[in-house]
């Protein structure tokens, strides 16, 4: 059995990820991971065959954190709006303070001329932990199944 | 059909936007390029190295089955069903004795003969095929195919050239330095372009633009143009290779030539830097060799990542870039961590990279109205001859480019510089 109140915050943790990145606020996106992190966009192709290969890899908070500053600073890429519509929070188990969970996710993505379109869907494989601060994540892997990139791959999923 | 192309210049410093956003130039190079003497990349022999191991691609819009058969041998043919133009193999990769197409299960061995046809004499001797048809004259469409250290070509035409006078020694050099140990694919990564796909091959040509729009590149100091580096070509320009020697400048160098404000190089540092680590694997020091093969693909090699990318044209408006990652069958697996981290430099996601798609889209849209007068300006580097540059400033490969596709397409101009 997971507590109510352990449920409630792995809900409010998604919802701050979801409306944090349709916000631009990647900074404090950022503060929802714990130090000891890996965030990685993984193609469902590569996924099935086994083979290690991602959209993006951050194998801690320093590599999230050196993406961010890049996207601010040294990168060019598409003027666009971003929604995140996640599914119901699926708790798959629960092992000491950290938690398997898993989501599905759809993002659509404007433009500046108010066109858009679906942009990419695919699951969250998730672990969580309660840290002194709330729960964070420990890992987020985002599967994506329409793995043929629409345009360009810049702010995270 | 012909094509009325006018040429301000012979020497292609000046192109016609129109090339990029017409139909009728488009079914051309399908014909002229595409199907015509030409060696397209296909894929790696890693990704298929038993027996009865496929691969479906493109070439152009042409969709092709790779195979290999029982006796190892590699064979490519058109995937398209000769009985009612089905694709055959509806997979991208897999292993199989027989290639059966689902729609009236006609059946083709692994090198293209149609071995099977249901209900070929009927059934109680009703039905079925007259007695003259012959199955040997309903294969599937073959290409010729060569591979070179690793990599498998195709062509459609009888006219095309052996494989290696075709990449030319500059090429073959360049492919025997990356290919140069059995290989591991690591995996792969798509996107769609929304763009012409001839400005991605000028792109890859574009020395001049690296560490303008790619920000990440000069502030870093991983490609700058106050770098030791230039561009090569084959000696028909087709193809070309742009390199660069990491630490061959310094700090002060880059901001003497772009100035404070264009290098944040002193503000930004990376928190993790293994990002940026070189470790040399080939003889030479060479940080960054990235050659562009003349129709559809790309090798390359930014530090430890080792690449190649295809280009599948999708009409007029939009292109696919597949991008194969690979490593060294010997790698231990700290090396392997060491490339895994370094691709987040390219692909659709690419640190290095991400900016391209962006470049070649709004080039895309707002070329597509101009006049037919109206040109781009190609000249960095200078005008007239097309040849080597031993410095980055340049975009003469782009020339390269054109030349030897308004020669394969039939509409050079009058003294036409090759
Ligand atoms: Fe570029």
């Amino acid at each position: 059995m997971i507590a109510v109140e352990a449920r409630l915050a792995i809900d409010d943790l998604f919802a701050d990820y979801g409306a944090h990145l349709d916000a631009d606020r990647l900074e404090d996106w950022l503060e929802l991971f714990v130090e000891d992190c890996v965030y990685q966009i993984v193609p469902r192709e590569n996924a099935e065959l086994g083979l290690p290969v991602t959209l993006m890899l951050c194998e801690n908070k320093d590599m999230l954190r050196d993406r961010i500053v890049s996207l601010r600073q040294a990168n060019e890429y598409s003027i666009h709006t971003d929604k995140h519509l996640i599914s119901k929070v699926r708790i798959k188990g629960k092992a000491g303070d950290s938690y398997a969970v898993e989501a599905n996710y759809a993002m659509y993505q404007a433009d500046n001329e108010g066109n858009g379109s679906l942009y990419s869907f695919g699951t969250y494989v998730d672990e969580v932990v309660f840290t002194d601060d709330g729960p964070k994540f420990r890992a987020k892997t985002v599967i994506v199944d329409n793995w043929s990139i629409p345009h360009m791959l810049s702010t995270p999923i | 059909m012909s094509l009325n192309v006018e040429w301000q210049r012979s020497d292609y410093s000046r192109v016609p936007y129109w090339l990029y956003h017409s139909a009728d130039v488009y079914a051309r190079e399908q014909e002229m390029i595409f199907r015509g003497p030409t060696w397209s990349y296909l894929c790696l022999e890693a990704e298929m190295p038993e027996p009865g191991d496929f691969r479906t691609t493109w070439v152009g819009d042409t969709p092709v089955l790779v195979s290999r058969d029982r006796d190892g041998t590699v064979h490519a043919m058109v995937n398209r069903c000769a009985h009612r133009g089905a694709a055959v193999c509806r997979h991208v990769r897999g292993n199989t004795k027989v290639h059966t197409c689902i729609y009236h299960r006609w059946s083709y061995d692994l090198t293209g003969n149609l071995i099977g046809v249901p209900f070929q004499r009927g059934i109680g001797g009703q039905g079925g095929m007259d007695e003259d048809f012959d199955k040997a004259e309903h294969g599937l469409r073959r290409l010729r195919v060569a591979c070179y250290k690793g990599i498998i070509f195709g062509t459609f035409s009888d006219a095309t050239e052996p494989l290696e006078d075709y990449l030319g020694p500059m090429m073959c050099a360049h492919i025997s330095r990356l290919m140069c140990k059995p290989l591991r694919v690591l995996g792969y990564q798509r996107q769609r372009i929304h763009g012409n796909w001839k400005l991605y091959l000028e792109n890859l040509r574009d020395t001049y633009h690296a560490s303008l729009l790619h920000e990440f590149l000069v502030t870093f100091g991983l490609d700058r143009a106050t770098q030791k580096g230039g561009v090569k070509m084959d000696v028909r320009h087709r193809h070309n290779l742009t390199y660069a020697h990491a630490g061959s400048d310094s700090d002060g160098d880059a901001k003497a030539a772009y100035g404070d404000h264009q290098l944040n190089s002193d503000k930004l540092t990376l928190r993790d830097p293994r990002l940026l680590e070189f470790r040399q694997e080939y003889e030479d020091d060479r940080n960054l060799a990235i050659s562009t093969m003349f129709p559809n693909a790309s090798f390359q090699q930014l530090n430890n990542s080792l690449a190649t990318r295809q280009i599948q044209s999708k009409g007029i408006d939009a292109f696919d870039l597949i991008w194969t990652y690979f490593g060294y069958a010997d790698d231990d697996e700290d090396m392997t961590d060491h490339r895994l981290r370094q691709l987040n430099l390219f692909g659709p996601g690419g640190l290095v990279s991400m900016e391209d798609a962006e470049a070649i889209e709004i080039a895309h849209r707002a070329s597509r109205s101009e006049d037919a007068s109206a040109t781009t300006v190609i000249e960095v580097g200078g005008k007239g001859e097309i040849s080597d540059r031993a410095y980055r400033v340049n975009d003469v490969p782009i020339r390269g480019f054109w030349s030897y596709y308004a020669e394969l397409m039939g509409i050079e101009p009058e003294g036409a510089v090759r």
